[in-house]
């Protein structure tokens, strides 16, 4: 198991080195750049404050100090953007308010999608399977830009209870409507994901054995059934996770969060490089984390993969 | 470069103001004697993105300088006319020929940790501002100020403490100018020439301008910064006129969206929102007393390639007056944008201070004549349905940019005939491009920087760093030249309008309107002349509704 996960690690530096010099390269061979705007700067004073970045140095030097200054003391850099925050600053402001309703809608995908698939594939065929099946369908036709809008004009404009938008700090009527536009696709697909597999996991021999046997329904559901019945959602789930935490434009933009979602996509059309690169990172660090957890977990309840 | 534009600086604004001495009371919220004030004196606001900085000598963007105003306190203030009125300073004047500067600061004006603020500030400041060290944006603003010395520190060739200005004692402020410039004044109301307090700069750095940092002398303090959502202001009891401050605390909400702002300015979260195209008439209807729509400072054209690597056809006047003829601005504004716009027959808005919009004759056809008219001028260039002509349309990302340029192809194929495509690209790309005149007609705006005509018209001169379609005519580059050294350069900009109708570098599209949603209680103390929309919140107020 040990050396599994040192496979894993080796493969994951790497990984992350290229992304750092694709997304390098990608990013300053867009046109453009930080210190652009309308009205042109007078060449000394932008000469000025290239310099003060460093951005008068080659670019394979740029990318070299880049990593070491990453490396060695964990700097991401100053913002081009906003000249009193750091990267770090920016990212350690604006991912806890994602982190914050990621792990909400977490949570909440979690615990409706499964529930609503396993109720679906026991009582299969049924007015409860039916509905199941049909919210779900229904949630995963409802994209969060649609979503999003309806519920301001619902919970809004229509029975004043939530705010339309803003985070304060991240008080509960603030973080409501997100996780709900968040959440609902990514539960739709766990319940139908918990349904088919449930579904297959019933019909198989040993479930039909345990029946034989005598046992209640419910020890063949809980116990039996469902940890097998997970597999294929975990695998879904590792990505998901980190599709969650690192949050979405639309709800950072609908609901005005100063979210990380609304912050990566500004810095990308303000080719503010150093916030860019510090989000790319961090989204790349967790995939991978995420990914490599997910297939630890795997090897753990299904040994076969370890070989 | 459009250096001098600048500095033809309201001399007209300032004319009333300059060397005038005025009372304490006059420039803080004048409530009427006949209001009645409500309980809740806050005022709530969106902004489209996070400001740059609240820096005075870094700040860039309209919304940091916004925010900035109402922070930090310059020499001079505007009022809800645009005027100029004292703010540090309490009065200005000018030796003989305007090349040096003196201002006499009031000495009761305080910083919010209860430092009095001192014309060494000023200094500070101003050296800070074109220090190659701080790498300011706006750098470049000393040394359009002509001030002595600036340019060389600049370029790194002089130490900073060579700037031509200098502090004789506390409350005396001198500068030195390089060149005469009577409407200097004028241009003390800019962010970047705002005193910053060296102490807690030395102290903070970068950091500074933190909440919990920064100490500013305006007649409001940073209270709460959440970069990307909200950042809030409350009243500074330091401030030398706090008597006369009215609203207490201002929020500024970012909200990219602006239908999501709509909702929330109805779900009563907004005092003042932007209205999305095409929604004023439903509102005004709707809301008649917080709807509003007054002229701005700015315009919207098209340009013409005439550079080298534009189309050969465009080089042709007979063309570009054809395809600008063929605009029907009352569409645009009536039918496009609906939100109180003025069709744009010139250059100049008619807005802009001191500027009487000039009788160019296409302003006078009816779209009819206007249309006959382009089709013989196409007919006579060659171009017909055997000789279509083609043309690519710029423009950078947004429905309102896309709607236009859709409705204006239209217009131009379906009377002229000419095949058109669109190029739309996001901001960036969109700069670089036109910059480097890789396009055949493209969208432009320009907000003026300072309230007179040579904000705009110096754009279509050839030396102009802006003067994105490349036209030159050496005799608009000596009329625009002629008119910063006059007295009364008026017409001179109307000649330069008649030849730019005639010779059409340009389709001048529509004039701005500033288009807003914005609570009935605030709406009377809103500087709706102010065209530049340069506002202060010490100066607002809201009415018991």
């Amino acid at each position: 198991m040990f050396n599994f996960v040192l496979r894993r690690l080796g493969i994951a530096i790497p990984t992350m080195l290229l992304l750092i010099i694709f997304s390098f390269i990608m990013m300053h061979a867009a046109p453009g750049g930080p210190f652009n705007s309308e009205r042109p700067l007078p060449p000394q004073v932008l000469a000025n404050i290239e310099a003060r970045y460093g951005l008068d140095k080659p670019l394979p030097v740029q990318m070299f100090d880049y990593v070491v200054a990453i490396v060695t003391q964990f700097d991401f850099g100053p913002s081009f953007r906003y000249a009193d925050r750091s990267v770090n600053d920016i990212i350690a402001l604006g991912f806890p308010v994602t982190l914050t309703y990621g792990l909400w809608s977490f949570v909440v995908a979690v615990t409706v999608g499964v529930s609503l698939g396993v109720a679906a594939a026991v009582y299969h065929n049924s007015w409860l399977d039916y509905l199941a099946v049909g919210v779900s369908i229904g949630a995963q036709v409802l994209p969060n830009f649609v979503m999003a809008p309806i519920l301001v004009l619902v919970f809004t404009l229509w029975l004043g209870l939530l705010p339309g938008g803003g985070w304060n700090g991240g008080q509960w009527n603030h973080v409501i409507m997100p996780v709900i536009a968040l959440s609902t696709s990514y539960m739709a697909n766990i319940a139908r994901i918990t349904r088919s597999s449930m579904l297959e996991v019933l019909h198989s021999n040993f479930i039909r054995t345990a029946r034989a046997k005598g046992l209640p329904q419910r020890r063949i559901i809980w116990t039996h059934a469902l940890k097998p019945s997970l597999l294929p959602v975990i695998s879904y789930l590792g990505p998901a996770f980190v599709g969650m935490i690192t949050g979405s434009v639309v709800v950072d933009v609908y609901f005005s969060t100063g979210g990380i979602g609304q912050l990566f996509v500004n810095s990308a059309l303000t080719r503010d490089y150093s916030v860019m690169m510090g989000i790319t990172i961090l989204f790349g660090a967790l995939t991978i984390f995420f990914n490599m957890v997910v297939d630890v977990l795997y090897a753990w309840i299904d040994p076969k993969i370890r070989l | 470069m459009t250096k001098h534009t600048l500095l033809r600086s309201s001399a007209i604004a300032l004319g009333a103001a300059s060397f005038a001495l005025l009372g304490t009371s006059a420039f803080a919220a004048m409530v009427p004697a006949d209001v009645t004030l409500a309980e809740d004196q806050t005022f709530t606001y969106r902004v489209l993105d996070e400001h740059s900085s609240v820096d005075p000598q870094i700040v860039e963007d309209v919304s940091g300088s916004e925010i900035v105003r109402d922070l930090f306190e310059g020499l001079l203030n505007q009022n809800a006319a645009g005027e100029l009125v004292p703010g540090v300073a309490e009065s200005w004047e000018a030796n003989e020929d305007n090349t040096q500067w003196t201002f006499t600061l009031r000495d009761n004006a305080m910083w919010s940790d209860g430092t009095p603020v001192t014309a060494g500030d000023f200094v500070y400041s101003w050296r800070r501002l074109i220090d190659p060290e701080t790498a300011s944006p706006y750098a470049w603003f000393g040394e359009l100020m002509s001030i002595q010395g600036a340019g060389a520190i600049i370029n790194g060739e002089a130490a900073t403490d060579t700037l031509g200005v200098e502090a004789t004692d506390d409350h005396t402020l001198v500068v030195n100018l390089s060149a005469p410039l009577p409407y200097f004044p004028a241009m003390t109301t800019h962010a970047s020439t705002f005193p910053s307090p060296s102490w807690v700069i030395e102290e903070h750095g970068d950091e500074w301008t933190r909440p919990e940092n920064i100490v500013s002398n305006g007649a409001y303090v940073l209270s709460e910064h959440v970069p990307n959502e909200r950042s809030v202001r409350v009243r500074n009891d330091m401030y030398w006129d706090n008597e006369h401050t009215v609203i207490e605390e201002v929020t500024a909400l970012v909200i990219n969206d602006e239908n999501v702002a709509l909702t929330r300015y109805m779900a009563g979260e907004l005092d003042r929102t932007e209205v999305p195209t095409g929604e004023f008439p439903r509102l005004q209807e709707e809301y008649p007393d917080q709807a509003i729509s007054f002229p701005r400072l700015c315009n919207y054209y098209y340009n013409f390639n005439l550079g080298p690597n534009g189309p050969e056809a465009l080089q042709d006047v007979r063309v570009r007056q054809a395809l600008s003829l063929a605009v029907d601005r009352n569409v645009i504004t009536d039918q496009v944008l609906q939100g109180g716009q003025i069709p744009a027959y010139t250059f100049t808005p008619g807005s802009t201070a001191n500027f009487t919009v000039p009788d160019v004759p296409f302003a006078q056809m009816t779209q009819a004549e206007r249309d006959a008219r382009a089709v013989e001028l196409l007919a006579e260039a060659g171009y017909g349905p055997d000789n279509p002509l083609t043309l690519d349309i710029l423009y950078n990302t947004s429905d309102a940019h896309a709607e236009i340029a859709t409705v204006m192809a239209q217009m131009w194929t379906q009377k002229l005939g000419v095949q058109t495509t669109q190029s739309n690209m996001e901001w960036q790309t969109f700069l670089e491009v036109r910059g480097e005149g890789e396009y055949e007609v493209s969208r432009g705006a320009w907000c003026g920087d300072y309230n007179e005509a040579s904000t705009f018209l110096d754009l279509l001169t050839t030396p102009s760093g802006y003067n994105d379609a490349k036209y030159s005519n050496e005799e608009v580059d000596a009329l625009m030249q002629e008119a910063k050294t006059m007295s009364d350069p008026s017409a001179n900009y109307t000649r330069v309008e008649e030849i730019v109708a005639e010779e059409m570098p340009v389709i001048p599209v529509y004039h701005y309107a500033g288009v807003y949603m914005m609570d009935e209680g605030i709406v009377p103390s809103w500087p709706v002349n102010n065209v530049e929309q340069n506002w202060y919140s010490k100066d607002l107020y809201r009415v018991a509704q």
